[in-house]
């Protein structure tokens, strides 16, 4: 083979990879549409009135989601199977994303951290990389991160909102997750990064429990709210 | 200033009711074996036993680094002269170690996806790709493909020791194989870098009063170039960066050619070495050479 068809033949696979990324790129811009929906429509339960409406936006929100699954199912014919870290890179923001809002809506649900095993479900993907197209551990953690941020958020705005057992109860939530990240040894990326904030949530949280408990509000609040866990 | 403590004083220290303590103890004893503990314990399991072949990872692709360099190093010294056959013998020693720490990378990578690893045993690749290709055109004059590189890379179980299990996504057929690919894009960088040194060869060459390698050199080297050309942006940012090198080097030995054409009548062979150890800025500054 002479130089120039070798060349040839490299940039014939050249333009193949950024066929296929091509291709992948219209898949994640679909679910990076519906992330927003999702978010938007959540955003929505830091307003007063907005806590009435939890149990409302929680299944309005499962229904996008199988938007979201069937935006995935497109998104693994894009490339070959055994290639996930190839493209890895390409939907790793919304997946992130996704499995945060996925976390949220459980979190609003039932107050427990969502298992990767369920995120999986609900975004219609494997949990296991030999299974096909899976979730990776580090955009779970990095998703579960976020919510920490979020919760950090809505505890505030649950105060101003009247709600003071909230607090609390997300508070004890935090510090169990806070624990959890602890047990893990991070090397210095992304991930070590998003982990960097999780103690200004802790930290934002514990604020607000003390502002509730200096003014015995919380105390007003465990009567009602049945305790802290 | 002297705190108050409990609730005599109008005025409380921040630490009276903000539980600092009690919190303290409340997080050490967060259920250890409550699900959400429990499933970071296995995260952490994750989590280092993929660092750690990442690091293994690492590790085997700096060896493989540091001894495709030396083996290019002593490719320089090969000239025509009796040595040269011993030199290249030595050169296939060399790289067939560097082949068994390949072979190492392969075995790491049985049941998992190469791409996962890349960054870690990339340099080492495209460092294996500069010496091998180097070799191959002290021989041959040519430039060895990709497909001849990889075929170099599929290693056998020599004993039983070697047996590992395979997954259904393992690249393999029979179970004592193990193989590496090298991607497209380690291998245009490695040929990038074997431009360099094919640049260096030029003008040692010269040095030893070879002056037919250099005009060889060039044209290869166009060829090569023409190549890249072609290839343009359309492959990855690293790729298109080296262009950039590769036409400094193409350049060099261009000018080289160009010394030794229009000089080569007036000056004798043992000079010509002179003139080509100084830089090049020099060699273009040289106007007034006798």
């Amino acid at each position: 083979m002479s130089v120039s068809d070798m060349f040839a033949a490299l940039q014939g696979a050249l333009g193949q990879d950024q066929d296929i990324r091509e291709e992948i790129r219209k898949v994640v811009q679909a679910l990076e549409q519906t992330a927003r929906e999702i978010l938007t429509l959540l955003q929505g339960v830091h307003q007063g009135p907005g806590f009435q409406h939890i149990p409302k936006k929680c299944q309005k929100a499962r229904e996008h989601f199988s938007t979201v699954r069937t935006q995935m199912e497109s998104l693994k014919t894009k490339f070959p199977a055994d290639q996930y870290y190839r493209f890895h890179e390409h939907w790793r923001f919304v997946l992130q994303r996704l499995v945060f809002l996925a976390a949220f809506v459980v979190y609003l649900e039932s107050e427990t951290l969502v298992t990767r095993e369920a995120v999986a479900e609900i975004l219609g993907i494997e949990a296991d990389r030999e299974r096909g197209f899976h979730l990776d551990i580090e955009d779970y953690l990095s998703g579960v991160l976020t919510l920490a941020s979020e919760l950090a958020r809505l505890a505030v705005n649950s105060v101003t909102a009247g709600d003071y057992s909230r607090p609390l109860r997300i508070s004890a939530f935090i510090n169990e997750l806070d624990s959890g990240f602890r047990l893990l040894n991070l090397k210095n990326d992304s991930l070590r990064k998003r982990y960097d904030g999780l103690k200004y949530d802790v930290k934002k949280i514990e604020e607000v429990v003390y502002d509730l408990s200096i003014r015995g509000l919380n105390k007003e609040a465990t009567v009602g709210a049945g305790g802290e866990k | 200033m002297s705190g108050k403590e409990g609730s005599g004083g109008f005025r409380k220290r921040k630490h009276d009711n903000f539980p600092h303590g009690q919190r303290r103890e409340e997080k050490e004893n967060a259920n250890p074996s409550s699900a959400l503990m429990t499933s970071f314990k296995s995260f952490q399991l994750e989590l280092d036993t993929r660092h750690d072949k990442y690091e293994r990872l690492v590790k085997l692709s700096r060896d493989i680094t540091i001894e495709s360099k030396r083996t290019i190093f002593l490719l320089h010294r090969f000239t025509s002269a009796p040595n040269g056959e011993e030199i290249l013998k030595e050169s296939e020693v060399k790289l067939d170690a560097v082949r068994q720490k390949i072979k190492q990378v392969a075995q790491e990578l049985i049941g998992e996806d190469m791409y996962q690893f890349h960054r870690a045993i990339s340099p080492g690749l495209q460092e294996y790709v500069e010496a091998v290709s180097f070799q191959y055109f002290i021989k041959t004059r040519s430039l060895i493909s990709v497909e001849e590189i990889n075929k170099q890379l599929i290693f056998t179980a020599e004993d039983r020791e070697e047996t590992t299990n395979t997954t259904s996504n393992s690249r393999d057929k029979q179970p004592h194989t193990w193989s590496l690919k090298v991607t497209p894009v380690d291998y245009l960088l490695g040929v990038a870098d074997l431009t360099g040194e094919l640049m260096r060869l030029c003008i040692s060459s010269v040095g030893n009063g070879d002056i037919d390698t250099p005009f060889e050199l060039s044209q290869f080297l166009r060829q090569i170039y023409d190549g890249f050309t072609f290839i343009g942006n359309t492959g990855p940012y690293e790729v298109s960066k080296k262009l950039y090198t590769l036409k400094q080097s193409l350049a060099k030995v261009e000018n080289a050619c160009y010394t030794l054409k229009v000089r080569g009548s007036e000056i004798p062979k043992h000079m010509l070495a002179d003139v080509f150890s100084t830089k090049t800025e020099l060699i273009d500054q040289d106007e007034g050479l006798p």
